[in-house]
């Protein structure tokens, strides 16, 4: 259905390929018009534009059980070595034992969980060819390959009762490596596109270095006896204090984006981490008062919040996890903060590139 | 047996734009994606998937528009983009008004500023169709966080993955601002558009450009397309075309320009594009600030802990006796 022309002097009504204005057809081509009833859009006009509601960003590809897993494990690992340091200094040995082996068993199961979500698992290796500041997950590995042997050591001779000097200056390492390994997953997933993450950069640090306090010392609480669980007691109450205000902080600060921290999979994650945060934070603050009697009752109580709150600093990690996710599905996550950015930017100098002035 | 030439000592003068992480000999080559000229064959699709061997990826239809491919994936990397817009087309023969009468601008669709003609009365309809592609950033997101070195920049300042480095970790993905990367599912690693990175080394042009039937992807050094996209824009404006503005060609932009830039018709969230994308890495050093003082308060609460225990013994407060 062209209309070019092939005439004695050569072709007529030719397209003029790379210099075409658009509308415009060949230089005699018939105008072509449309009548009355035009086709209705698919989708409905909201409040910003997308591409037939599309995402912007390719959604990462993780599974939520092997990262968000690992969230919450390599904050339990971190946080727990710190225990253990502590309570060898302190005289605690049932705490130091329990926080040990709860490392190294945290560790190894990241490990695990981690090399699984690859998707060439036996490439592994690949991770070792290059030390990049510029990645977080390439820090984090070479962070891991410190501290896991360690902790793995610490454990090794806490269980076996052989080795204890080097046990012991096993331990000291993952107390030093472990507040790292618990705080960088959150550089980890702050440096993405994906909004949700991106925009609480500041906050996600301490929220996740709470969430790890708070789950270490759950575990502690779980493991140890009443006599020595103290300090997991003191962890715990203060790491969910700060996990709590440096959420509230951020979903403040993020405006919009923090909607999937609210609502959705997400906002139930969310909520259900912080329904179990303030059951085990009372729980454990109830069972180190004398309000309680009798060492068994205590003994329960303790390890029933202990539990609580191992599950609340798992549920915030998988209630982020989500709404990262959601965040990244969702076009207007992306574009309505751009916008507005653009907006606040460019008032009188910048527009749109390419636009005339008006 | 050839002489290799190797240069010891600081490098020459970084790139054009600034990067770093490339030598200054060869121009940087790219793409300039013209919208105004595609009409949506799909040839670049398809030469793209026939030259790089790119999989079947799904030949179903998706209801929403003659766009079969949805977007920019590992195995889809020439997307070509269809929307249908009720409103007019911005100009047709620089004569407005003459002819065909309905002849109004005043239809409500804003930006065309140039009253319309026959085509663009009530009712009208005008399609953009639009060829995206991988960005191929001054500042690539992907290329900072890729954690093994898979991911390269080459002589040409494109940035290419390497399938006998990618590991899977997945992580390029969601670091990508455009949505361009993503994981084939059934090999595991990541993948994009190399701008035909093999063809480059042979001087020729990528297999994109080179089925494109209206010249609407061209290829050539980006010095070059920067300059040919401000006269293209230039006169579109002047025919009365309002709404065509580039698109990723400057290099203050948050990405630091992209090698592959567009000419589009409309916002760019209309194509699925971002409307100010930003390079992720540019906010890392505050990140890492902020993750090392999380990390310094943690060791801070765990020795809080303790001293309160401690005191607490002395006090004969705690449980511990």
């Amino acid at each position: 259905m062209s209309e070019v022309r092939v005439t004695r002097k050569g072709l007529r009504g030719e397209r003029p390929g790379r210099e075409a204005i658009p509308g415009k057809t060949g230089d005699d081509a018939r105008r072509w018009r449309r009548k009355g009833r035009a086709e209705q859009p698919m989708v409905p006009e909201p409040e910003f534009t997308s591409y037939y509601g599309k995402p912007v960003l390719n959604p990462p590809v993780w599974e939520a059980r092997d990262i968000a897993g690992y969230l919450f494990l390599g904050g339990l690992a971190g946080g727990s070595s710190l225990l253990a340091a502590g309570a060898d200094l302190t005289g605690r040995p049932e705490l130091a034992r329990a926080a040990k082996a709860g490392a190294g068993a945290a560790i190894t199961l990241s490990l695990a969980a981690l090399i699984h979500d690859l998707g060439r698992p036996a490439r592994f290796l690949n991770m070792m060819r290059v030390f990049k500041v510029t990645s977080p997950m390439s820090v984090g590995t070479w962070l891991l390959s410190g501290y896991g042997p360690a902790a793995g050591v610490a454990a090794a001779s806490a269980l076996t009762g052989r080795l204890p000097r080097i046990g012991a200056a096993a331990t000291v390492g993952a107390a030093v490596l472990g507040p790292a390994v618990a705080a960088y997953t959150a550089a980890l997933i702050s440096d993405t596109a994906v909004p949700a993450w991106h925009d609480g950069y500041r906050e996600m640090p301490f929220m996740f270095t709470g969430s790890a306090a708070m789950a270490a010392g759950g575990l502690g609480l779980l493991a140890a006896p009443a006599a020595e669980s103290g300090p997991a007691r003191n962890l715990a109450l203060l790491g969910q204090v700060m996990e709590m205000a440096a959420f509230e902080r951020m979903t403040r600060r993020i405006g919009m984006t923090a909607e999937p921290y609210r609502a959705g999979r997400g906002g139930a994650y969310i909520r259900a981490g912080q329904v179990l945060g303030a059951l085990g934070a009372t729980g454990a603050a109830l069972s180190g008062t004398p309000l309680v009697r009798g060492a068994r009752p205590r003994r329960v109580i303790a390890a029933l919040s202990g539990a609580a709150l191992l599950g609340a600093s798992a549920a915030t990690r998988w209630g982020v996890f989500h709404a990262g996710m959601e965040s990244a599905r969702d076009p207007k996550y992306t574009v309505v903060p751009q916008r507005q950015r653009l907006a606040e930017l460019s008032a009188p100098a910048g527009r749109p590139v390419g636009l005339p002035p008006a | 047996m050839t002489t290799i030439e190797v240069r010891i000592g600081p490098r020459p003068d970084s790139g054009p734009d600034g990067m770093d992480s490339y030598p200054g000999e060869q121009p940087r080559m790219g793409f300039f994606t013209d919208t105004s000229v595609c009409i949506g064959c799909k040839a670049c699709e398809v030469a793209c998937k026939e030259w790089n061997r790119v999989p079947e990826d799904g030949l179903v239809l998706t209801g929403m528009s003659y766009d079969n491919s949805v977007g920019l994936g590992a195995d889809t990397w020439r997307h070509v983009a269809f929307i249908e817009q009720q409103r007019p087309l911005g100009v047709t023969d620089g004569d407005p008004g003459a002819g065909d009468g309905g002849a109004s601008g005043a239809d409500g669709a804003g930006g065309d500023g140039a009253g319309g003609d026959g085509a663009g009365g009530d009712g009208g309809l005008r399609w953009l169709m639009a060829s995206d592609v991988c960005k191929h950033c001054t500042h690539a997101a992907c290329l900072d966080v890729c954690p093994t070195g898979a991911l390269m920049r080459t002589e040409f300042g494109t940035v290419v993955v390497q399938a006998d480095v990618c590991n899977g970790c997945g992580y390029c993905i969601p670091a990508c601002p455009y949505g361009v990367i993503d994981q084939r599912k059934e090999d595991g690693r990541a993948w994009k558009c190399t701008l035909c990175y093999d063809r480059l080394g042979a001087g020729m042009e990528p297999a994109c450009a080179k089925a494109c039937p209206t010249d609407s992807i061209q290829f050539g050094p980006l010095e070059e397309l920067r300059e040919r996209a401000a006269t293209r824009v230039e006169q579109l404006h002047a025919a009365g075309e309002d709404s065509a503005r580039l698109y990723g060609h400057d290099p203050g932009d948050g990405v630091g320009g992209d090698g592959a830039f567009f000419l589009l018709l409309d916002e760019p969230e209309v194509y699925g594009l971002p409307p100010d994308p930003v390079v992720t890495t540019r906010d890392l050093p505050s990140m890492w600030r902020h993750a090392g003082a999380a990390a310094a308060t943690l060791a801070g609460l765990a020795a809080v802990s303790f001293a309160a225990g401690v005191l607490g013994e002395r006090l004969g407060l705690g449980g511990r006796r």
